[in-house]
């Protein structure tokens, strides 16, 4: 019953020529103006329309009611109540009979079959008012999305920057509603580069602007002052008188040496980045306030050298703060692990999404904009001469057969190599051997399981690492098949994997933590073509 | 990830059951290379040749499924000879020793030819 008071109140306003007067209908074709009446929610006369059955004479009704005095006020005598479908949609007010005489039997009659036939066709045309308002105002939203979501892309890098020795990631995926992340690299003196990772409180436009504000502030100080504690502090100091009221920007920025592998870092109330490092997940943390919150801010500025091998992960909260449809959060301890268990940036951010989406489930819309940045610096060193070149890197199912797959992928990517056909062969046979027992015996044949696949060359070498998620058993030691056991049917068939591995590849090296088996193929590169036949 | 599926068609040539095998042998290759090995040795040959002139893969597996084909007919008493096989899969079959009990030619006519002395 709660809509009948605002179905009451539209049509008291909307109906000027019913409108109740205080004096009788001069002519047909006057217009009367009345004043309106306001009937408010709690209002008994609600509840006795709404019984009536048909036209009521107000002048003797005896009610509480502040709207019957208003009524009465206004001029009205009869008053007919509208009702479609046993709901009260509206009234129909009338002053005093022209003939000044009393409203008959007849004229309350014909007056009801009226309301009676009226009643359903205003129900119809205030429906059709509120779904007209209502499609105004999903077009005016869709309209704010579209401009948020331009303002956002058009300040998002275009592309990735190519650091030596280094593997940059990026992952921005907007929610629906669009909110405020954003992230960016610039480029600094000294062949230094800057990398943010941002989240504007609030969604929409409004957060738009925002972002787009703090991210041209950051373009224009960051070379200039280039210590992230000065550049936060300065950002901050502008961003405080510009800011909108209950706005404030939370912001990681990260200046970068990729020679040395040195990252200087202050953070304004941002996610704390995770590095993925040989002992383990390691936070790196640094106190400071939100951005545009309160001037004269200073931030604390830290650094650590990242080592070959070493990757960050730099998260807006849109991925921690995911719930699944039990409300559950999936939580920045998940994401520490993830990374930690994680051997390459790009890699990394795909594992992240995918283990977001089975987290999640299907049909949920995403809460926020998640946004991922991932630095991961080269194994063999700063990306110089005699380094590692990384080939390829990708990812297969353990679902079997699969190591046609990373037979075909591995072969790609040595093309350029010039490895001798043969070689070349074995090396195929190899990587295929060594992929099915990560799937089978590594993975247990469970597709959700990836295994990693890394393709890297130096001078020397080309290495093939292959990677499972089964460490909590060591790499067998490889043993020379017995075949006269095996034809007289004293030993299984099988058996073979490992050591085809061993005899086509020039090194077979291992690893196993305890979460991984890696499994290194070495084919060296200077050897004579076809030395090993 | 698919494959060429394995496929295998018996047929005889002189007295001895030619097996021609194509496609990829591995886990999915059992049931039809076991099939194909009982419809060669249907009429008692004392020989059972392999065709691989069209198989693109065998992996461990694959290899584990002719170890036990050769240790059937070698219970059997009967010799398995094979044919076609590329530079590569001969070298596996050389580093496996599987050649050491599996005569390897290069076509079926000096397959199915050869001598008994000159398969084993």
């Amino acid at each position: 019953m709660t809509t009948i008071p605002s179905n009451l109140r539209r049509v008291l306003r909307r109906e000027p020529r019913v409108r109740p007067t205080t004096e009788p209908v001069a002519a047909p074709s006057e217009r009367v103006e009345a004043p309106t009446v306001e009937i408010a929610p709690n209002d008994p006369l609600v509840a006795y329309f709404s019984g009536a059955t048909g036209a009521v004479d107000i002048s003797t009704l005896q009610l509480d009611s502040p709207a019957l005095e208003g009524l009465r006020e206004a001029g009205i005598r009869l008053v007919v109540p509208l009702v479609s479908q046993g709901e009260l949609i509206g009234l129909l007010n009338l002053g005093p009979r022209r003939s000044e005489q009393e409203y008959s039997a007849d004229d309350r009659k014909l007056l009801n079959d009226l309301a009676g036939h009226a009643a359903p066709a205003v129900r119809v045309a205030q429906l059709v008012r509120e779904q007209e308002a209502e499609v105004r105002q999903r077009e005016r939203i869709e309209q704010e999305l579209r401009v948020a979501q331009l303002i956002q892309q058009q300040f998002l890098p275009q592309e990735l920057p190519d650091l030596p020795g280094w593997r940059v990631g990026a992952y921005y995926g907007p929610a629906r509603e669009v909110g405020g992340d954003f992230y960016d690299f610039i480029q600094l003196p000294d062949d230094q580069v800057g990398i943010v990772v941002g989240d504007v409180t609030d969604k929409g436009v409004p957060a738009a602007l925002v972002m787009a504000t703090t991210h041209s502030i950051l373009r224009a100080e960051a070379p200039r002052l280039i210590a992230p504690s000065d550049v936060l502090t300065r950002v901050n100091d502008l961003l405080v008188d510009e800011m909108p009221a209950h706005m404030f920007v939370t912001c990681l920025y990260a200046v970068l040496n990729p020679a040395t592998g040195r990252l200087r870092y202050a953070n304004a109330g941002h996610n704390v980045p995770y590095v993925s490092t040989e002992a383990g997940v390691t936070e790196l943390r640094a106190t400071g306030m939100p951005l545009g919150l309160l001037p004269g801010m200073e931030y604390e500025e830290k650094e650590a050298t990242l080592a070959p091998g070493e990757i960050v992960l730099l998260h807006s909260d849109g991925l921690a703060e995911a719930h699944n449809g039990q409300r559950e959060m999936f939580g920045f301890p998940r994401v520490a692990a993830l990374t930690g268990e994680a051997s390459d940036g790009e890699v990394l951010i795909d594992r992240l999404l995918k283990e977001l989406q089975e987290f999640t489930g299907p049909g949920l819309e995403q809460e926020d904009d998640i946004t991922l940045v991932t630095l991961g610096r080269s194994a063999a060193g700063d990306g110089g001469a005699g380094g590692e070149r990384e080939l390829a890197i990708f990812e297969v199912a353990s679902e079997p057969g699969n190591e046609r797959l990373a037979i075909d992928q591995v072969a790609k990517a040595v093309a350029g190599l010039e490895l001798a056909g043969p070689r070349l062969e074995r090396l195929k046979t190899a990587v295929g051997e060594a992929t099915m027992n990560a799937i089978e015996h590594g993975n247990h044949n469970r597709p959700e399981l990836p295994v990693e696949i890394r393709v890297v060359a130096d001078d020397t070498d080309l290495k093939v690492r292959i990677t499972d998620q089964g460490g909590e058993r060591p790499i067998p030691e490889v043993e020379t098949p017995d075949l006269e056991a095996k034809l007289a049917g004293l030993q299984t068939p099988r058996g073979w994997g490992l050591f085809l591995i061993q005899k086509m590849v020039d090194e077979l090296r291992t690893a196993v933590d305890e979460h991984h088996h890696t499994i290194e193929l070495v084919m060296h590169l200077k050897e004579a073509p076809d030395a090993r036949s | 990830m698919p494959g060429a599926e394995f496929g295998a068609e018996v047929r005889q040539h002189d007295s001895t059951g030619v097996i021609d095998l194509h496609g990829e042998i591995n886990l999915g290759a059992d049931q039809a290379l076991l099939a194909a090995y009982e419809s060669a040795v249907r009429g008692d040959p004392k020989t059972v040749v392999l065709n691989f002139a069209h198989v693109d893969y065998i992996n461990s597996t694959g290899i584990a499924l002719i170890v036990g084909l050769l240790a059937r007919a070698r219970k059997e008493h009967r010799t398995v000879r094979a044919f076609g096989l590329s530079e590569h899969y001969r070298e596996i079959f050389a580093i496996t020793r599987l050649s050491d009990f599996m005569g390897i030619y290069p076509d079926e006519d000096s397959a199915v030819t050869a001598t008994a002395a000159a398969s084993s």
